[in-house]
């Protein structure tokens, strides 16, 4: 059996959503080099709808492949659908990942999360009551 | 093109050695332990193997114990001088930060069965110092084990010097040679060895055998109960195919191996000048005293999976020192003891040539990893931050 799935494979070698949005209204950065993953999301918001969405990774392959299929899942969704976005689905979505690089979607979960949070503090009004 | 360059991992077995194989396995199969004249052929060829490989390496035929292995010769070693020295009540032994997990982890188990172990550091040479060898040896010091050449870096240790250290001291001196065997001249007397650890694999012979070298006098406890086989130290019916297999294969590379030495130098260097004119990369380890067929490589602002994976689906087979291809956390444990910080550690590459490698294998390999390490920097976050000044280089 091969390390990845397909999917992975294929979200490894043609990652979609690759880049940077130089005005983007919400951005978000997690993990750090010292654990060999870092994921940064940069987030355009047009009328609570997630308009574009880039990335850009320092990791592995499922880390690549886990950014690149949660950009998938909440292009063109709405902001709350968005920040609903769990790890798990992440994986489902790549056909599984192996048990040690679960933490992979975990981390694309926390990045997506992380920018959506730094949208809110961007625009306090848009944020959904506590 | 195909390059398989990771010949550290593992050899592909050479004609010679799979040929001399086959009768074992079907023509001649008696058991060794066979009194009748099928067990006997078995038994001929295999202590012809074992006087083959004494030979090799300047040892007596019944100095060699065949194993399943590097890593069991390598636990056997290390068990054997624990129990030696534990009657002598010497419960010290000395290694270094580089070894292999096979010494590292029965390190780790002895340690906790009440021996203190000393890992001596090595500089960003990835070569240990025989003086700092020397003063971590105690009055009650069981053995000294330092590898021959390490198994992802490549460097070569001054093995004999640290054998004379240790003779002059009466402290017994193991060395993994798991990477060396094949690739170097060893002379166990002249280099003043007790116990020396090989694996076929590593020089074109099958997985599976090893064995491990003990002078004469130095009593070893068998870690494997059972039959009278290897002179009642190792029990189970021997592998005589794969051990005939091993034999043939050590000789052919011993044969060739100063002409393979020199062409491969040559290849490796031209290799690693290719590979530091990417910005920001650096060599691991001495770039002389190595392996010949060893090149290693960290690229900052990248890590180590993603490039092997974008290799391999270039046909370029090689390995990696992340966190992420060791399956823990941590990087390689020899690239940070040469003092390379986790961040550039993730982002490492092992090239190991075989003797077969080519002028253009190496164009290839320097051009590929080329293209790779800059696309996979052109999607990372931490080789942007590098970039636009917010990060500072390490590389």
């Amino acid at each position: 059996m091969a390390l990845y799935s397909d999917t992975v494979m294929d979200h490894f070698r043609n990652p979609r959503n690759v880049g940077v949005i130089e005005d983007a209204d919400g951005v978000g950065e997690v993990g750090n080099a010292k654990c060999g993953d870092i994921m940064k999301i940069y987030l355009k918001i047009e009328d609570d709808v997630v308009a574009d969405v880039k990335f850009e990774t320092f990791g592995c392959g499922s880390a690549i492949a886990s950014s690149s299929m949660a950009t998938e899942l909440i292009k063109g969704k709405p902001v709350a659908e968005a920040m609903a976005l769990t790890n798990r689905a992440v994986a489902e979505a790549l056909d599984g990942l192996p048990a040690h690089k679960l933490h992979c979607s975990v981390l694309a979960e926390e990045a997506i999360r992380s920018a959506l949070e730094d949208y809110y503090r961007k625009h306090p009004e848009k944020a959904p009551e506590k | 093109m195909t390059v398989y360059a990771d010949n550290a991992a593992t050899t592909p077995m050479s004609e010679a050695a799979v040929a001399a194989m086959l009768p074992y396995l079907t023509e001649i199969s008696g058991n060794p332990s066979s009194l009748h004249s099928d067990g006997q052929r078995a038994k001929e060829a295999l202590e012809a193997a074992r006087a083959d490989v004494a030979a090799a390496l300047g040892a007596q035929p019944r100095e060699i114990l065949f194993t399943s292995g590097g890593s069991e010769a390598d636990n056997t070693a290390l068990r054997a001088a624990a129990v030696l020295g534990a009657e002598k009540g010497k419960r010290h032994l000395v290694s270094t930060a580089i070894e292999h997990h096979a010494v590292l982890h029965t390190l780790a188990a002895l340690e906790k069965e009440g021996f203190e172990v000393t890992l001596v550091p090595v500089g960003e040479s990835g070569i240990v110092d025989p003086a700092a060898v020397a003063a971590a040896i105690r009055e009650d010091t069981a053995l000294v084990s330092v590898m021959y050449a390490n198994n992802e870096i490549g460097t070569l240790q001054p093995v004999a010097e640290i054998g004379a250290i240790c003779r002059e001291k009466g402290v017994l001196f193991h060395t993994d040679a798991v990477q060396a065997v094949g690739r170097c001249p060893i002379d166990v007397n002249a280099e003043h060895i007790d116990l020396l650890s090989a694996s076929a694999h590593k020089f074109h012979g099958p997985k599976g055998v090893g064995f491990l070298y003990v002078r004469r006098g130095v009593k070893v406890t068998p870690l494997i109960a059972g039959g009278a086989q290897e002179r009642g130290l190792r029990a189970g019916t021997e592998n005589v195919g794969g051990i005939v297999a091993t034999a043939v294969a050590l000789k052919e590379a011993l044969a060739r191996r100063e002409e393979d030495a020199a062409r491969l130098t040559a290849l490796r260097d031209r290799l690693i000048e290719g590979l530091a004119a990417i910005p920001h990369s650096a060599l691991n380890g001495d770039p002389v005293r190595r392996l010949p067929g060893n090149v290693n490589f960290c690229f900052e602002g990248i890590e180590g999976e993603s490039l092997l994976l974008l290799l391999d689906d270039r046909g370029i087979r090689a390995s990696s020192g992340s966190a992420c291809t060791s399956g823990s956390l941590d990087p390689s444990h020899v690239l940070l003891a040469i003092g390379r910080v986790h961040d550039v550690a993730h982002g490492s590459l092992r090239l190991s040539l075989g003797e077969d490698a080519t002028g253009e294998e190496i164009d290839y390999l320097i051009a590929n990893v080329r293209e790779v390490v800059a696309y996979l920097r052109s999607i990372s976050p931490v080789w942007r931050d590098l970039q636009s000044g917010q990060g500072r280089f390490l590389l």
